[in-house]
């Protein structure tokens, strides 16, 4: 049976997306450069750079879409899909690296089923990988949203991801 | 002048100069794979590299300007392991078969592979996803070929304002293309084949027709006529190791009949004939304004550069009344070819086959565009580049060099000057000129030798204008107008030109556009490698076409003037408006 999303603000339209677009647009008449801040303030709002968008950029800012999608495609920070509920981030700085970051990659690629830049079909988690986040003395480190675990080991991998998930999720 | 020392000997150079120009003036060979002249340095290849005493990295030589008291070694042993290791690496990424290839006999990097005597690879490299991308009715990408130097990315971006190509991704996965390294048929490209021009591998090249065309010859049932444009003629010679710049218009022609064209034609001919249609409709469109008092799409564009025509639909739809609606001129040949001449020799539209051979690789977009035929039978079949002209003429066995002249046939083969310089920028504007200044006053053109000089020549954007006075009795209207005149060419150029027509600063009567820099003669399928000094050597033979000939003016060509009377009647006539003008429509950019 269908039934309403109980937990998730509803989805904007295409035409409600657009006209948050034009706003941020607007605030950037005449600025030199102004792709990037524009890109990112419609990730911060939209939580992703979907095709309308990006293409609705390219017009209005007089940018060729390929040249869009060139820098979006550039920078990690920007997803054109939707990102899941969690983001989960690897550091792969030299420290976690040589200390057991990579099968920490590949045990989360295992679970999750996705690739880096990936989320996963319930929208539970995003894959990405970094560049040291600071704490190389606690390697190898695995963020998730804004918490820090430390000196992670694949075995744990599963028990830190569930207490992630939603309750739902669980009991399925 | 600055003094600096190149490989031991000391030399004086010009101080503005990048390290790699200094080089060459003193005929230091430095090899580059990215770099392309006037262009901003990419410095993507790195096979440029030079050591400079005191630097402790090697200096990518197309980017570091000289300096007073350098101290410069572009083949010292650390030098050349450098480039050789470099292009070891471009080679152990490459995925291409040089026995296979498009490019087998201009190829940038195997000649720097063959020179440097690369001799096994050194490197077994990760290979990329090869994309092949035939979307398009023009270009053939393969991005397994790719070296990523980005020279397409300036040509597509900085020369012809178009942007469909850029870099995706990043790092080792970067693909150089259209928008999410999808295939070019999803973004805006106006097929004008720059980026085939400089691409120094067999990454993107044309669509080659040269099968079709040999099927068509090989089949019994089929007549198979050919046109050539007025470029051609002042290139070709290229492909078999002519300077550029010299003329084989005979040669070409004889190359042509030996390889069983039914009838070899002129494009020039069609050229003159828009000429006709091309200025009547100029005359009427501003009768309509000063005479009716109507509101007349002014200033009227020029119609025959297929890439501008797509750059219009996509860019500037609110101009596309402004276009003239004549076919250009490959296209007035095809419709012609398969009506008029069909008829002429008895042959049924659908049995005959019109080739173009073209300097252009738009033009294989344009053929195929759905309202460019009659009654489904398209007015033109394949159409060739220069360079698959000449890869033909090698691969039938014909020794071009020892070839003597011939004739073009008749009808189609009989055209004026004006015709000729259709092939650079500015000559389609300066045969108009010649053309519509004789109808509207009677009298002869004015100019010294016919020729406009403020716009011939290289420069983005020319102007020009010409008074009328004491018009003939029906042009009355037009006495004491100065009728004015633009010219671009490069649609970068282009596009500055427009944005100074929208906002008012300029107003024209007639403006000419070409595509690609320096006209036809610098098209997309011109032999490569196409540079300025090239571009004004072509452009000189082609002047010296159009100044030899006894005829130099479009309405004074027999044939044009036979053909209204058998046939079309009148310019703008109900025949003309069915098989030589067409329409536009917009196209979304994204
Ligand atoms: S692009 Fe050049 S190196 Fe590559 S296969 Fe073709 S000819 Fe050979
Ligand atoms: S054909 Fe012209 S418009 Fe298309 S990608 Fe190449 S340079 Fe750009
Ligand atoms: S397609 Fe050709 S010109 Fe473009 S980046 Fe690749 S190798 Fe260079
Ligand atoms: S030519 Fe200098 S880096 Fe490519």
């Amino acid at each position: 049976m269908e039934k309403d999303c109980c937990n998730c603000s509803h989805e904007p339209t295409d035409a409600e997306m657009i006209q948050s677009l034009n706003h941020i647009i607007e605030g950037f008449e005449g600025v030199e450069g102004a792709l990037i801040p524009v890109l990112q303030s419609a990730q911060n709002l939209f939580g992703y750079l979907p095709e309308v968008v990006l293409k609705h950029i390219s017009l209005t800012m007089r940018i060729p879409y390929s040249e869009v999608t060139g820098v979006v495609s550039f920078y990690s920070f920007f997803s054109t899909i939707p990102r899941g509920k969690n983001i989960v981030r690897v550091c792969l700085g030299t420290a976690c690296y040589v200390r057991g970051g990579k099968d920490i990659l590949k045990g989360l690629r295992d679970q999750l089923e996705i690739n880096v830049g990936g989320t996963t079909d319930d929208r539970e988690f995003s894959l990405e990988v970094g560049r040291c986040f600071g704490a190389c003395g606690l390697a190898p480190v695995l963020m998730i949203n804004d918490d820090v675990h430390q000196r992670v080991k694949p075995a744990k991998i599963r028990d830190i991801l569930n207490s992630y998930r939603t309750v739902l999720e669980e009991v399925r | 002048m600055i003094d600096i020392n190149i490989n031991g000997s000391d030399y004086s150079v010009d101080p503005s100069l990048t390290v790699l120009e200094a080089a060459k003036s003193i005929g230091v060979h430095i090899p580059t794979l990215c770099h392309l002249e006037g262009k901003h340095p990419q410095g993507a290849c790195r096979v440029c590299v030079v050591e400079v005493e005191g630097a402790a990295a090697l200096t990518a030589s197309c980017s570091a300007p000289v300096r007073a008291g350098m101290v410069i070694h572009t083949e010292s042993k650390r030098v050349r392991n450098a480039r050789k290791t470099v292009v070891d690496l471009m080679l152990s990424e490459h995925v291409g078969d040089c026995r296979y290839c498009d490019r087998g006999d201009d190829c940038e990097l195997q000649e720097l592979s063959n020179v440097m005597g690369m001799r096994e690879p050194m490197y077994d490299g990760e290979k990329p996803a090869v994309q092949m991308d035939d979307s398009t009715p023009a270009l053939v990408r393969d991005t397994g070929k790719c070296i990523k130097c980005r020279r397409c990315v300036t040509a597509c971006n900085e020369v012809q304002n178009v942007g469909a190509l850029f870099p995706q991704n990043r790092g080792y996965d970067t693909v150089i293309g259209p928008a999410f390294a999808q295939n070019l048929d999803t973004v805006a490209c106006v097929q004008c084949g720059q980026c085939a021009a400089v691409c120094p591998v067999g990454a993107i090249t044309e669509k080659s027709h040269i099968e079709q065309v040999h099927r068509a010859l090989d089949d019994p049932k089929k007549t198979v006529v050919v046109q050539t444009a007025p470029a051609i003629r002042a290139a070709l010679g290229e492909c078999f190791g002519y300077e550029a710049g010299t003329l084989v218009t005979g040669q070409m022609v004889t190359a042509l009949k030996m390889m069983g064209f039914d009838g070899v034609f002129d494009t020039n001919f069609t050229a003159d004939l828009t000429i006709i249609e091309e200025g009547s409709e100029l005359l009427k469109r501003l009768k309509d304004m000063l005479v009716e008092g109507k509101p007349a799409a002014l200033p009227q564009f020029s119609s025959c550069s297929p890439g501008w025509i797509k750059y219009a639909e996509y860019f500037h739809p609110d101009f596309l009344p402004n276009l003239s609606t004549c076919k250009s001129p490959q296209q007035m040949f095809g419709a012609l070819a398969k009506s008029y001449y069909a008829e002429k020799i008895g042959v049924k539209p659908q049995d005959m086959t019109v080739v173009s051979v073209m300097p252009c690789t738009a033009k294989k977009f344009e053929a195929h565009r759905a309202e460019m035929g009659q009654d489904g039978v398209a007015d033109v079949d394949y159409v060739l580049t220069t360079r698959e002209l000449g890869q033909m003429i090698r691969s039938m066995g014909i020794d071009f060099k020892h070839l003597g002249d011939s004739a073009m046939d008749t009808p189609f083969g009989i055209s004026s000057g004006a015709a000729d310089i259709f092939a650079n920028t500015g000559g389609v504007m300066e045969a108009a000129l010649r053309t519509v200044y004789e109808i509207v006053t009677g009298r002869d053109f004015p100019l010294e030798n016919l020729r406009v000089d403020s716009i011939a020549g290289l420069d983005g954007i020319k102007e020009a204008s010409v008074l009328i006075t004491d018009p003939a009795e029906s042009w009355k209207f037009l006495d004491g107008v100065e009728v004015k005149v633009a010219v671009a060419h490069g649609l970068g150029n282009t596009e500055k030109l427009m944005e100074m027509i929208r906002s008012g600063e300029k107003t024209y009567h007639f403006v000419e556009v070409m595509t690609c820099p320096g006209g036809c003669i610098g098209g997309g399928g011109q032999p490569r490698f196409t540079t300025d000094a090239k571009r004004k050597a072509r452009i000189g033979a082609i002047y010296r076409e159009d100044e030899g000939k006894a005829m130099r003016k479009s309405h004074n060509n027999p044939t044009i003037t036979a053909i209204y009377e058998d046939f079309l009647k009148e310019p703008l006539g109900e025949k003309s408006h069915h098989l030589l003008h067409t329409k536009y429509s917009e196209r979304p950019p994204v």
